[in-house]
């Protein structure tokens, strides 16, 4: 499991008979696991890493501190709940320390991400105070490096 | 000046390496995809590098004991012990060297003169011809054959030893084959040898580079063996340490002696901020090299499978990190093969004929590289092979 997972972390689109070469098990195997680790939750979702700024759309990304007031009985999870659903929210976390969510967000421009939080986040209840963070340039990102090709300084022979 | 009559006559009619063959034409081309070099795509691992960043950092800047740092000499007599079941006194009977490479030249330069012969099973990777010549010698190759996974049989051996026969190179986990000689096959050659005066150069330095589950043997913890056996060995291979240059020959006492003594004269001691790091991937770097070798072992099988997929003969390597296929079915040479691999589809690959004749037919990929390079590189290369089947019908 480990090791397929570990494959799959590196490079979601090779298919499963490629994994059962790599892994020395049949397809069948393969796939058997795939479901199980689906189903258990393990496996979340497949996705690209995409550097935006390669292509023609604009986007922008923020962090933004939050800290709440949690409520009685369901602690933090309601206003993660919250927050999650709105679309433009990419990933958020509950954190140690200084403040309590971190949330990356997502939007085509720092005014779209200005008005989400003003409008939508910093208005919801239990929000005490947010600070947003414009992420200027990402050199790496999910393991992957955005600044410069990876060149492979070994030669070529 | 006529450089040429100044010339070594030996050295002046050496053949170059056939690896860096095609390295020129290579670069000067755009996109190439090379899949021939024989050095990890991992960089060292931190801790490793970390202690010899604090070695520099504390000043640790002299030069070391001749043999190496103590230290070192006790770390590597301690991991060849727990890996490989063989004791050597660290004090006398080991030796740090500027990699592999100067421990395989020094064990040639102190046992070999003019009229000795040096048996060298082929393919094989292409230094050893050139130093035994250098230390006056004959090579005598042995050809390996795919049909016996190119292993080295005791009756090819037997048939190649002369009077003359001074050293047998044994170079296994083999490069550019992947062939593995396990226990019994040592044996067989043990067997041969028993009753000899002749030596083995075991250059393990892709010992622990094995894969399918049974672990490396080394010749000298084959009974009666140690006693004749020269183990050369490094850190390039297993711990991604090419750069430090940096390897090690456990040896007899009376011969590692000798190579001492050569190797003081000729380079004083291995680097200091090289010996310092090695230390701890001697000491704290198995997981590491289990960690590399399961990576490894993935893109091996892959590979293997892409290139019988694509009607190439594949002998299953077992150790070290190239694959050996046949390119026959397409009609080429070797040499044709890989000049219009390079040409055609921008991939680079080395000639079986750069590890000695026998290799002809045969292709040397390597698979230090990522899965998605692979792919690629095995995406332009089985069209390259579809066209030549093509134009052959």
């Amino acid at each position: 499991m480990d090791k397929l997972l570990k494959l799959l972390d590196e490079n979601a689109r090779l298919t499963d008979a490629q994994l059962a070469t790599m892994l020395d098990c049949s397809e069948e195997e393969v796939r058997a696991q795939i479901a199980a680790l689906e189903k258990s939750g393990a496996i979340r979702a497949y996705k690209a890493v995409v550097d935006w700024d390669k292509t023609d759309r604009q986007n922008v990304t923020a962090i933004i501190e939050l800290k709440v007031t949690p409520r009685r009985d369901v602690g933090f999870e309601s206003i993660a709940e919250q927050v999650m659903a709105f679309d433009e929210v990419e990933s958020v976390y509950l954190m140690s320390g200084g403040y309590d969510l971190s949330v990356r967000v997502n939007g085509r421009s720092f005014q779209d991400i200005a008005a989400f939080v003003a409008k939508r986040l910093s208005t919801l209840d239990s929000v005490i105070s947010t600070a947003t963070h414009f992420v200027l340039r990402r050199y790496k990102d999910n393991n992957v490096m955005f600044l410069g090709e990876n060149q492979d300084e070994r030669g070529i022979m | 000046m006529d450089y040429q009559k100044l010339l070594n006559k030996t050295i002046a009619d050496m053949k170059p390496s056939g690896i860096r063959r095609f390295f020129d034409i290579a670069n000067e081309m755009e996109e190439v995809i090379s899949l021939s070099i024989g050095e990890p795509d991992f960089s060292t691992p931190f801790h490793i590098r970390e202690k010899g960043i604090e070695s520099l950092e504390k000043g640790k800047t002299w030069y070391t004991p001749n043999a190496g740092l103590m230290a070192l000499r006790e770390a590597i007599a301690g991991y060849v012990k727990r890996h490989y079941a063989v004791e050597y006194d660290a004090k006398t009977e080991v030796l740090v060297t500027v990699g592999g490479s100067e421990g395989i030249d020094l064990c040639m330069r102190t046992v070999l003169q003019a009229g000795d012969e040096v048996l060298i099973p082929e393919p094989s990777f292409v230094c050893y011809k050139p130093l035994a010549e250098m230390a006056g010698a004959t090579a005598v190759p042995i050809i390996t054959k795919a049909e016996d996974a190119f292993r080295l049989t005791p009756e090819a051996l037997k048939a190649a030893i002369t009077p003359r026969t001074k050293l047998l190179v044994l170079p296994f986990p083999n490069n550019p084959t992947g062939a593995v000689m396990r226990r019994e096959h040592l044996e067989a050659i043990a067997d041969v040898l028993r009753g000899t005066d002749i030596l083995v150069l075991s250059d393990e330095i892709y010992g622990d580079l094995t894969y399918g589950g049974t672990e490396h043997v080394s010749f000298a913890a084959i009974p009666d063996m140690w006693e004749r056996t020269v183990l050369v060995s490094g850190f390039s291979k297993a711990f991604a340490m090419t750069g430090w240059r940096l390897g090690y020959v456990c040896a007899p006492a009376p011969l590692c002696k000798m190579m001492t003594k050569l190797h003081q004269y000729a380079l004083m001691c291995a680097p200091t901020t090289a010996q310092h790091a090695a230390i701890e991937a001697m000491n704290h770097g198995d997981e590491d090299v289990v960690t590399m070798r399961a990576d490894y072992d993935a893109r091996r099988r892959f590979i293997v499978k892409e290139l019988r997929d694509m009607g190439l003969y594949c002998f299953e390597p077992e150790g070290a990190f190239y694959v050996f296929p046949s390119v026959a079915v397409t009609g080429l040479s070797s040499e044709e093969f890989c000049h219009r691999l390079l040409l055609e589809k921008h991939v680079a690959v080395v000639p079986g004929t750069a590890f000695g004749d026998c290799g002809e037919g045969f292709v040397r990929i390597s698979y230090c590289y990522s899965i998605r390079h692979i792919t690629e590189a095995m995406r332009r290369m089985r069209e390259f092979v579809t066209e030549c089947k093509e134009k052959r019908i």
